[in-house]
């Protein structure tokens, strides 16, 4: 069982900037996230394109932002579940909550703060009427560890940015990569394109283009795949492999959140938005883009406000009727629970001669 | 002030929506979309409009002359399910005085 004092379900910006405000207010926090990896939305869909309206960044790239923000919270040590979905929610007899994943972890808090975006990003996956007999039998829709491809015969299929990369990374690992896509055009960064032609003409990855999986061999197992390709003639034919990589991109389901007993209206969570964003069950809040209340906007920098204010309802829950005073970063430092210290320099006092 | 344009939706339902969309707001098809609220929030413009997610795809109708297609909302669409000859991502659909007339039905959410 993860213990902490806040479990903030979703790390996208809004998520990791509570790490930052519970900190300065001595409060622990563990995130949950279906993605493998911090950042939500910005670094799953975007991290390459730039955000303007983050206060004090004319310009800043959502997968730069994602850094900044995980380097702001370092210091108070955020725990992070990720890859695995929230999934259940019990309230316990002592006013607690304990979320179980998908994969069983379990995570126990006094408070809960969903700050969940659109919802968990779940894969896309291909129209292939037998994919489902193979999941987790030889497809996978998500590269956790790549290790696990070691040696192994790996067909991906997909025209983006990370069908490119895994393609690119996995050339070392795997004994044999191949790419399939659609279309002879690929819609990813211009150093993941170049990269992997130059891996093409190495023969370390196998490219066929213009081409789909229609369709996938095997008993209990992946063994092949059937790849129809249109180049010239059209042709179908079987290839034989170990995993099949399906990287259509994500897109995000609200999912099991939604049988919590909360208040939902328009796929989001109603929260009381004249006080602290709590949900209509205490105890638990709804931050950033998952919420919703009169006049709400989707953004970045109203999420931070939301989870700011969150933070202070927090406290009150965990230490009643403690009287606590707002405190400046500037004047009063920063205590990491790492044993760090940030502190404004101290004015130098020196008289002239 | 520009004229506002007759366009109309046919949402997922099934179900016909003549709309007026205004030329002055620097919308696009799945902007309309939202503001009317023919589709649920959360299902469509998940990426905010950067073709990069195809929530707002929609099959075009009518034969108005659309835009042409920009690299990056072909190369999505070459990754969409459904899709048709006459699929076309809402987003990339400026409301232009040209877009008279246009008569879209919503592709199946994923």
């Amino acid at each position: 069982m993860i213990k902490t004092d806040i479990l903030i379900i979703g790390a996208g910006p809004t998520g990791l900037f509570t790490v930052f405000e519970a900190g300065l207010l001595k409060l622990k926090c563990h995130l949950i996230d279906a993605l493998p990896q911090a950042g939500g939305q910005c670094t799953e869909l975007y991290p390459k394109k730039p955000i303007y309206d983050i206060p004090a960044y004319p310009e800043i790239l959502a997968g730069d932002l994602t850094m900044k923000l995980l380097e702001q919270c370092k210091q108070f040590e955020p725990g992070f579940t990720l890859g695995e979905r929230a999934e259940t929610i019990e309230k316990q007899e002592d006013g607690s909550f304990i979320v179980t994943t998908n994969k069983g972890t379990q995570h126990q808090a006094p408070v809960v703060a969903i700050a969940g975006g659109l919802g968990s990003f779940e894969p896309r996956k291909p129209l292939i009427h037998n994919i489902a007999d193979f999941e987790d039998k030889g497809v996978e829709y998500m590269i956790k560890d790549p290790e696990f491809y070691r040696d192994k015969k790996v067909v991906i299929a997909g025209g983006g940015d990370s069908a490119l990369d895994w393609s690119i990374f996995l050339s070392d690992i795997a004994s044999e990569v191949t790419l399939i896509h659609r279309r002879n055009e690929f819609r990813g960064h211009l150093d993941s394109v170049d990269k992997v032609q130059e891996l093409k003409n190495l023969g370390k990855i196998n490219l066929i283009t213009p081409a789909e999986v229609t369709g996938i061999v095997g008993d209990g197992a992946v063994k092949a795949v059937v790849v129809s390709q249109a180049k010239h003639i059209e042709k179908e034919f079987e290839l034989e492999c170990d995993h099949f990589i399906p990287l259509f991109g994500l897109s995000p389901k609200l999912g099991p959140i939604a049988n919590w007993g909360l208040e939902i209206e328009k796929n989001a969570i109603k929260v009381n938005n004249a006080l602290d964003y709590q949900t209509n069950i205490p105890g638990i809040f709804a931050i950033g883009d998952v919420n919703i209340y009169p006049g709400k906007l989707k953004l970045i920098l109203c999420g931070f406000h939301e989870a700011t204010l969150m933070c202070q309802a927090a406290y009150q829950i965990m230490n009643p009727g403690k009287r606590y005073v707002l405190k400046y970063t500037t004047v009063a430092g920063v205590d990491g629970f790492d044993g760090t210290r940030k502190e404004a320099p101290k004015a130098v006092v020196k008289a002239f001669d | 002030m520009e004229q506002d344009i007759n366009i109309t939706i046919i949402d997922r339902e099934g179900i016909s929506h003549t709309i007026e969309a205004p030329t002055d707001m620097a919308m696009n098809l799945m902007e309309v979309v939202r503001v009317y609220e023919l589709a649920p929030e959360g299902t469509i413009g998940i990426c905010g409009g950067m073709a990069m997610c195809a929530s707002c795809q929609c099959y075009v109708l009518s034969n108005t002359l659309l835009p042409e297609m920009q690299d990056d909302e072909e190369a999505m669409l070459s990754e969409a399910f459904f899709v048709k000859d006459n699929s076309r991502l809402g987003c990339q659909i400026q409301m232009t005085p040209a877009m008279e007339g246009l008569e879209v039905k919503l592709a199946p959410a994923e």
